[in-house]
């Protein structure tokens, strides 16, 4: 009797633990639902009647010229610090002549990238996400739609599409100043030989690289925009939902850089072997090397 | 639910009927409410606190879609309108918010540009600005805080800004939520004088007014509408008020006259 009792006991838990497990995931899928339509929404109508180009102006400004100090900063020394540890690591067998090399493909095509997102998500998504949030309660949303303005097309479209623009701009910078750093580091610190770092980085680095970095970090724009405005449109309750919205937009904008960064770079893998890897570098050593160590997993 | 008296005479600006409103699909905050604003008075909507008279108003503007019933406004039903028709409709609104909801990143004048620019295209800037000094003056603002950040006005400023913002499109209905919640009684006084005359200023403006405040009702609306659990106690001005022999009007009004 009590054995049956104990069991059915368990059963209820276990009823109850998957319950909450599918109910979160319903949320789940409800949420990412609502902001993948609140994002092409906002897409669309930045391209319907009354353009919005000074609003999308003026978002450039400040996600765009406003992270130009942050990123310039972060670029050069992390083009510095990873120099740093791939010439130790290189030193040991005795490749420190592939240092430069290294670090602008690391740095074009993910370093560049993720960090750009990581840090302008941080910056720019979370301002953002304040500034939607704080309009909410204070009314000022209402205020625009009583008004006859649609506030998505207002406020929400100019950012999306600033950020997408942005953010790959900001990206290019990254790089370069990070190769900047790389080539200090190496050439007037650990006097390394210039020619060689720069042969190497011209036969190794493609312009594809740089392409397919940049290409990413306006994804990463586009989503971490979506998020933060979403987070911010809807912010519910005073000044703790803003800090709330904020933190959630923040918090889940980079999350998606880094997952979307790994998906990304397959679905790119996988373009690059459906169109023979761009006619224009397909003969180049790093392609042949790249294509035959890729093909394996993938096919 | 009384009787509406007799406002038939009255051509109507808002007619309600019927409205139901829930939100979860168990608890309705409009239950089945009819009414009728009559155009071109001041129609001043009371009621405690959670009676729905929020709801209402976001119904009015088209900002909440009614579970059942129907909403006239100007003659035209909004309840089947879609987003572009509401947003066109809207255009004959201008509204005041309880804390005026100013765009805290424009100046006292840029806010009241604002809706000019948005929706008078055909007019030049130099005009716009134009009107929005003159608006701003017949709301009393002094010109001295045209140019001043909403954070740097104080409370009774910004409710002007928000009243000349409210009045720059000439709207043929002004709606109110809650003006003077929350303002000493020299302010609630100069709000509730503004009101009356920014109702003065265009013949044949409706004016809706949501308010607790029942003294600044009695004194400035030609009809009075209280509200309780979603539904229409009484309607009437302000003497049926005082005269009523509902409980619950007459305790709301003997608490609001003696305050």
């Amino acid at each position: 009797m009590d054995l049956l009792k104990t069991r059915e006991r368990f059963n209820e838990y276990l009823d109850e633990i998957v319950v909450y497990f599918l109910k979160r995931a319903q949320r789940f899928i409800n949420e990412v639902g609502d902001i993948f339509i609140f994002g092409v929404e906002a897409v669309k109508l930045f391209f319907s009647y009354p353009f919005r180009f000074h609003e999308l102006v003026t978002h450039l400004e400040f996600a765009g010229n406003k992270s130009v100090f942050i990123i310039c900063l972060t670029g050069l020394f992390t083009g510095m610090a990873l120099s740093l540890q791939i010439y130790l690591g290189f030193k040991m067998v005795n490749a420190t002549s592939l240092v430069g090399s290294t670090v602008a493909l690391g740095i074009t095509r993910e370093l560049g990238p993720v960090l750009t997102g990581l840090i302008i998500s941080a910056r720019a998504g979370g301002a953002m996400a304040a500034r939607l949030g704080s309009m909410r309660v204070s009314e000022q949303i209402d205020a625009l739609e009583v008004m006859g303005v649609d506030p998505k097309q207002y406020l929400v479209s100019p950012r999306v599409i600033a950020c997408a623009i942005a953010t790959p701009l900001l990206c290019g910078l990254f790089d370069f100043l990070a190769i900047f750093g790389s080539y200090f580091l190496c050439i007037h610190l650990l006097e390394m030989d210039s020619a060689t770092f720069f042969d190497h980085i011209r036969q190794w680095l493609e312009p594809r690289f740089i392409f397919e970095g940049l290409f990413k970090s306006a994804v990463f724009g586009l989503v971490f925009g979506v998020i933060c405005t979403h987070r911010g449109y809807f912010t519910k309750g005073g000044a703790a939902g803003v800090g709330e919205s904020t933190n959630q937009g923040v918090v889940t904008s980079m999350v998606m850089v880094i997952i979307l960064d790994f998906f990304l770079s397959n679905l790119i893998t996988i373009f690059y072997h459906a169109f023979k890897i761009g006619k224009v570098c397909a003969n180049s050593p790093t392609s042949q090397h790249l294509r035959q160590q890729l093909r394996s997993p993938i096919s | 639910m009384r009787e509406q008296p007799d406002v038939s005479t009255l051509e109507a600006a808002v007619k309600i009927t019927d409205l139901m409103k829930t939100f979860d699909g168990k608890e309705f905050v409009v239950n089945g409410m009819s009414l009728t604003i009559p155009k071109g008075k001041i129609t001043v909507i009371i009621g405690y606190s959670g009676t729905g008279k929020s709801v209402l108003l976001k119904h009015i503007l088209g900002l909440f879609r009614p579970t059942s019933g129907s909403i006239e406004v100007l003659g035209q039903e909004i309840t089947d309108m879609t987003e572009q028709q509401l947003t066109k409709l809207r255009h004959k609104y201008g509204m005041l918010f309880q804390y005026a909801a100013l765009f805290d990143d424009m100046t006292a004048i840029e806010n009241v540009c604002f809706p000019l620019l948005e929706h008078r295209r055909d007019i030049k800037r130099a005009e716009v600005l134009e009107i929005a000094e003159r608006r701003l003056k017949e709301s009393g603002l002094e010109e001295k805080h045209f140019h001043k950040l909403p954070n740097e006005l104080s409370g009774g400023m910004r409710k002007r800004v928000g009243l000349a913002r409210a009045l720059a499109l000439d709207p043929e209905i002004l709606i109110y939520d809650e003006p003077t919640t929350g303002l000493d009684p020299i302010l609630t006084e100069m709000v509730d004088n503004l009101i009356v005359s920014a109702h003065n200023l265009k013949p044949g403006t409706t004016s809706i007014i949501v308010s607790h405040d029942l003294f600044a009702a009695l004194r400035i609306g030609d009809y009075l509408a209280m509200l309780d659990s979603g539904k229409l106690l009484l309607f009437g001005t302000a003497e049926d008020f005082l005269k009523t022999d509902i409980e619950l009007v007459k305790k709301f009004v003997d608490k609001g006259v003696h305050k």
